[in-house]
């Protein structure tokens, strides 16, 4: 299983909320598609997937706020 | 490195809108970035963080004036774009940068306010608070709040950012009293209302270029 992070966006950026997934569980992804939309105070940016697989799990729906770091979602 | 200045002049949102996600694929694809300037015709684009109290009138009233409504993928809350604004989109590589959103901003923010000084304006950013803002000036003495002068708000896909920075250079002010700007209690003003007189566009949009080249040092070309 592979884990969809939350990536460092920049120093002093610590969370950001998830605008909206571009997939949903049980899909398939492809390496570099981009999985989800999280925005910050002034931006927006598409997280993309580590890898290949079906979407296991969505762990931060839509709306709720992650910490840089946080498991988004779950790859199989 | 390379970045081509295109300017589109006044285009509707959605228009420029096409446009400007082509302009991301393509550098995705490795091209070269763009500066883009552009005016629009009125629009209230509507961010990912957008409030619907941020509205002061219903969206069939804001349409009745003349102003359209977009939902965009940008950061931020709701903005209002017109002629007389100077839109600056750029599409940019941050691969090619510091992938670090933190710093690309308070680069355009240091473009901005440099642009501002450039034409006598005192200009500064507060900390939690995108965006460039003036002090109101009385008989000298800065008084009471900051006026914002200029909004931002981007979206980044593979690192490559898009959207940028309203700069109300001759604006219509009035309109923005059909929104709390960025979802703010602030007042909109102009480096025309601040400078009590009208200001060449191309001459911003020529120093914008100078600057924006000298901070992120790059060569710009048309």
């Amino acid at each position: 299983m592979i884990k969809i992070i939350l990536p460092e966006l920049g120093e002093g950026i610590t969370k950001a909320t998830v605008a909206c997934w571009h997939f949903s569980e049980g899909d398939t992804i492809h390496t570099g598609d981009e999985v989800c939309e999280v925005t910050t105070d002034k931006a927006t940016f598409n997280v993309e997937a580590p890898a290949a697989g079906r979407l296991r799990s969505i762990a931060v729906k839509q709306g709720q706020d992650g910490l840089v770091g946080d498991v988004l979602g779950i790859i199989e | 490195m390379k970045i081509i200045v295109e300017d589109w002049g006044l285009v509707d949102y959605t228009t420029a809108y096409q446009r400007q996600k082509r302009m991301v694929e393509a550098v995705i694809s490795g091209e070269c970035g763009r500066l883009i300037f552009c005016e629009h015709l009125p629009v209230l684009t509507l961010g990912r963080l957008f409030k619907e109290s941020s509205l002061l009138y219903s969206k069939e009233e804001i349409e009745q004036k003349g102003v359209d409504l977009q939902t965009v993928d940008r950061g931020g809350d709701v903005t209002l774009h017109s002629p007389g604004q100077l839109v600056v989109y750029v599409v940019l590589d941050l691969n090619l940068f510091d992938r670090n959103l933190k710093i690309y901003l308070e680069k355009l923010e240091q473009v901005a306010i440099d642009l501002l000084r450039e034409f006598g304006i005192l200009a500064v950013s507060i900390a939690g608070k995108r965006g460039v803002f003036v002090h109101k000036f009385q008989s000298g003495f800065a008084v009471g709040s900051e006026e914002k002068i200029i909004s931002i708000g981007i979206g980044v896909r593979k690192w490559v950012t898009y959207h940028g920075l309203g700069i109300n250079v001759n604006t219509d002010l009035p309109l923005f009293s059909l929104i709390k700007p960025c979802g703010l209690d602030v007042q909109m003003t102009s480096m025309a209302k601040v400078l009590r007189c009208q200001v060449t566009m191309e001459e911003v949009k020529s120093k914008w270029e100078q600057l924006f080249g000298s901070i992120f040092e790059v060569n710009i070309v048309r």
